[in-house]
This record gives C-alpha cells, structure tokens and sequence, in this order.
C-alpha cells in the first residue's frame, strides 16, 4: 500500500472507515419503507421492529446512528409505536450528523415518505465527508465472531484471528471479541489472562452466568452443523472460538453498545444479567456483530468453517475461512483462505500477516466480499443490557 | 491439492485426540507426532479420533483443555463424536438422524 490509509474525521475525535447513510425503522410496520428509501450506495437500511419501548434498542440504535462509519442517519417512524424518536434524534444531531425524522402518518403514507427520505438522501448525500484523516492499526476497534463454526474453526481460522489480534493490540489497536456464551469451558484459562484479578472473577461470573441462561434456555450456542463438522460438544466449540482472542492480557469486559473505554483487548458479555426474559441472548450472528458494531468496531473479522455469508450494514465484515473444501466451494465469499494451513500450504503467521495487511486495506476503502457482494444483514431484538462497572474496567480509572 | 505431511493432527502435547485434516478412509493413517494410527471407521475433515483407550466417564482433553466425558470406552483409532462423547456443561443439539 502506499500512502497514509485514510478515513472519515468524525466530531468525536473518532475516525471512519465507511461513510454510510443510514435509514432506521423504528417498528416493523416502517420497514418496508426503510427498504424503499435506502437504495443508493452506502445507504443502508437498519432498525428495531418492536412496537413497545425497549431501553436496549434504544442504547444500540443511539450508539449505532453516532457510530464513526455513519455519516447521516434518516428516521423512519410508523407515529404511533413506542420508540423515543425524539431522543435519538438529539443524539444524532448533538453528534454533528445530519439527521431527519420521517413519520408516515403525517407525511401522508407510503409514497409521501419514500418520496420525502429519497430527496433528503439525495442532498445530505450531495454533501458528503471526504477520506481526510489518517489513521493505522492502533486507531482501529475490530470486532472477532465466529459463525457456521466445525473441526477446523479452531485449527486454522481462529488462531490466525488470534495471532492478528495479538499483534494488532501490540500496535496499539483495539480488539473485542466475543461472547460469553461460547466461551464456556474457558473461563479460568481467561481469568488468568485478566489484567486484575477482580476482573478474572467478573469473567467467571460472566461465563457461568452465561451457562446458566443457556440451560434455561435448554439449548446452548450449538447448532446441528456444528456437530456435522466435527464440534463434539460446547466446550469444544468454545476452545475454538476462544482462540480468536490470542494470547495477550485481558483488558475488561463491556456489554452490547457499551463504548470500550480505552484501547487494548475486549471480551464482550452479550447474556443478560438476571432471569432470562427475553429468549436466546443473541438469535443469531447477525445480531452479535450489531452489538460489536455497537461497541465501536470499525470492522469485524468473521471466521466461518462450515461457510457464512453474512455482511453488516455499518461495518465491513472480513470473512476467514477455516475450511479448505468450503473456500473451494464458496471462495467468492470469502477474504483469507486460512484452510491452507490445514494443507500445510501455509503458516499462521502467514496467514495473520495477509489478514491484517486486508484490514489495513479494508479500511482504506477496500470492499469485502460481503460488501461485493451487496450484504447488509442487521438484527436487533428485544433484549435488556447493563454496562459494566469499574472490576470489569480496570483500565478505565 | 493436500500437502500436509500427515492425515491426522495432534494439536497439543497430551491430547487425547487426532484431528482429521482431510476425509479420511478406514486403515493406517499417519499422524503428525510420527506414529502411524489405524483409524477404525471413515472419519470426516475435521473430525476427532482417538489417540490412545479411552475409558468412559474419564475426561477428554484437546488443546490440554477438557472438551467433555466419555460416555463409552474409546478404543485408540475411534471416532469420538456425540456417541461416545458428551459435555460436561450442556448436551449437543443434532438435527434428527445423528451429528454424523
């Protein structure tokens, strides 16, 4: 690459790597509409389909619209349902982004408001930020996820996640990787890794909290492929996504839409303190990297073996294959061919080396494949998160 | 095209399993600690085999952490998956028909 890899100046003092438009339905009754208004590039339709208040919905769609990869935000409201519209837009506007607010009970119904959200897109869009603010590694907040997990996840994909993160935090960076709930069987291997020992016993805590709700639940994060991959059991699996963290200290633990506070190393707890109300903490991997995206997360590295598709609506989404028979099959959707490691045709090293030089690029502007290829997923639900305190943010005072 | 040195993976030493690195037929496979392993059954990319007997109830390790119990002897060479196999946390969702 040559040249400064340069981004979005955000009012914040934070810097983007997208400079996406977002349209948010505020029930699922304006979606539809949503939908109809978000059609040119970079403008993405995102939003919360419940019709009664949910405090969470409102803490993510308020860190979400103010994310540094956002650079307007139009709002798209039924008129009669229970989100505090008002409130999210002075969180927009106080944030310096350009911001409407489009009711389609007084605009007049459908036409009127895709009519309405198209113009007002067409002029804040006339009026774009432009790539001025240099920034490298250590400005970044990356995300880690793994979706459609099997026997080779923990070999060759996770691993050479974790060895990026590993360096990307030495350079400064910022890394939050996920979640509590598939890092059962590795809490006392974390808690050693704790930069406080109050933090080790907040990351226990977190993670039986974490299997107490699953077996509520009566199911924990395991699906049938898993097992079909070669993924025995949940601790299996958990060692295999554990290893998207690397190896370095553990800098705290932040929920959904809770900002990390400084930079270094992350775990985000996405299970809900208390008894589950609301189903599964998280229904599927689309609404886990809408809540890394929440946190701060530029960009997130996907590791897939079974083979994901999935892109975000605000954060480009780098997919690492672990699986060599999957990239055959479906390398279009795939960045980094980490399955070569299995084939001994690679190192990790190697591979980490590919994958952060990919970031670099991807936040230069480069498109992921995901992005290509025009995916967009977003899903938030109901749900309820507390922020965590001070033992969980040694690093914070 | 499959340059690795060996069919099966030790990833830790101590482990209690191999790991597949490609489809495996039934017969002598070559490990990557140098052993030679006679693997009892077809086994997938992937999947796990056992490196030495197993007794049930004894805990399994991959990575020198525990991944579950065996709930049935494991003969050196076999498949270990969900039918010899369970977690000592939550038990394994499978579609209707088996993990296989």
């Amino acid at each position: 690459m040559t040249g400064p890899v340069l981004g979005y100046p955000r009012r914040d003092g934070r810097v983007g790597i997208r400079d996406v438009a977002v349209v948010v339905y505020l029930v699922e009754c304006a979606r539809q509409v949503a939908e109809a208004i978000a059609t040119g590039p970079d403008v993405h339709p995102i939003g919360f389909g419940g019709c009664y208040p949910s405090a969470y919905a409102q803490e993510m769609l308020e860190r979400l619209c103010t994310h540094p990869n956002v650079g307007a935000v139009a709002l798209v409201s039924l008129g009669c349902e229970g989100f505090d519209r008002e409130r999210l837009a002075d969180v927009v506007a106080a944030s310096g982004r350009p911001v409407t607010t489009l009711v389609i009970q007084r605009l007049g119904g459908t036409r009127a408001t895709v009519a309405a959200g198209r113009a007002w897109i067409a002029e804040v869009r006339g009026r774009r930020a432009a790539r001025t603010a240099p920034l490298g590694l250590s400005d970044l907040v990356v995300g880690t996820i793994c979706g459609g997990s099997d026997g080779t996840s923990g070999i060759t994909a996770n691993p050479v996640v974790g060895r990026a993160v590993d360096r990307l935090v030495a350079a400064g960076g910022t890394a939050v990787f996920e979640e509590t709930g598939e890092l059962i069987g590795c809490e006392h291997h974390m808690a050693q890794r704790a930069v406080t020992p109050e933090l080790g016993v907040e990351i226990v805590a977190r993670v039986a909290k974490a299997a107490d709700y699953y077996t509520a639940m009566g199911h924990g994060s395991f699906a049938p492929g898993n097992a079909e991959g070669g993924l025995t059991t949940l601790e299996e699996k958990s060692l295999g996504a554990y290893s998207k963290s690397g190896s370095g200290p553990i800098h705290g633990v932040v929920t959904p839409g809770q900002l990390v506070p400084t930079r270094g190393l992350y775990l985000l707890d996405v299970v809900p303190e208390g008894t589950p109300r609301w189903g599964y903490p998280n229904i599927n991997d689309n609404a886990e990297i809408a809540e890394l995206v929440a946190c701060g997360a530029h960009l997130v590295l996907f590791t897939t073996g079974r083979g994901s598709v999935v892109g975000s609506a605000i954060s480009p989404v780098v997919k690492v294959c672990a699986n060599p028979e999957t990239y055959r099959r479906m390398g279009d959707d795939m960045d980094v061919d980490a399955g070569r490691i299995l084939e001994g045709r690679a190192g990790i090293d190697d591979v980490a080396d590919e994958l952060l030089a990919l970031v670099l690029a991807t936040a230069a502007g480069a498109p992921t494949a995901s992005e290509e290829l025009g995916h967009q997923e977003f899903v938030l639900t109901y749900k309820s998160s507390e922020p965590t305190g001070p033992a969980c943010l040694p690093m914070a005072r | 095209m499959n340059a690795a040195p060996h069919d099966l993976l030790l990833l830790a030493e101590g482990d209690d399993v191999l790991i597949a690195v490609r489809d495996l037929e039934p017969g002598a496979h070559r490990a990557s600690t140098g052993s030679t392993v006679v693997v009892g059954e077809a086994v997938a990319l992937g999947h796990k085999v056992a490196v030495r007997d197993i007794a049930a109830g004894e805990r399994i390790t991959r990575c020198r952490m525990p991944i579950g119990s065996a709930t049935a002897p494991i003969a050196t060479g076999a498949w270990v998956h969900t039918h010899n196999l369970a977690s000592d946390y939550l038990p394994t969702f499978a579609h209707r028909g088996g993990a296989r």
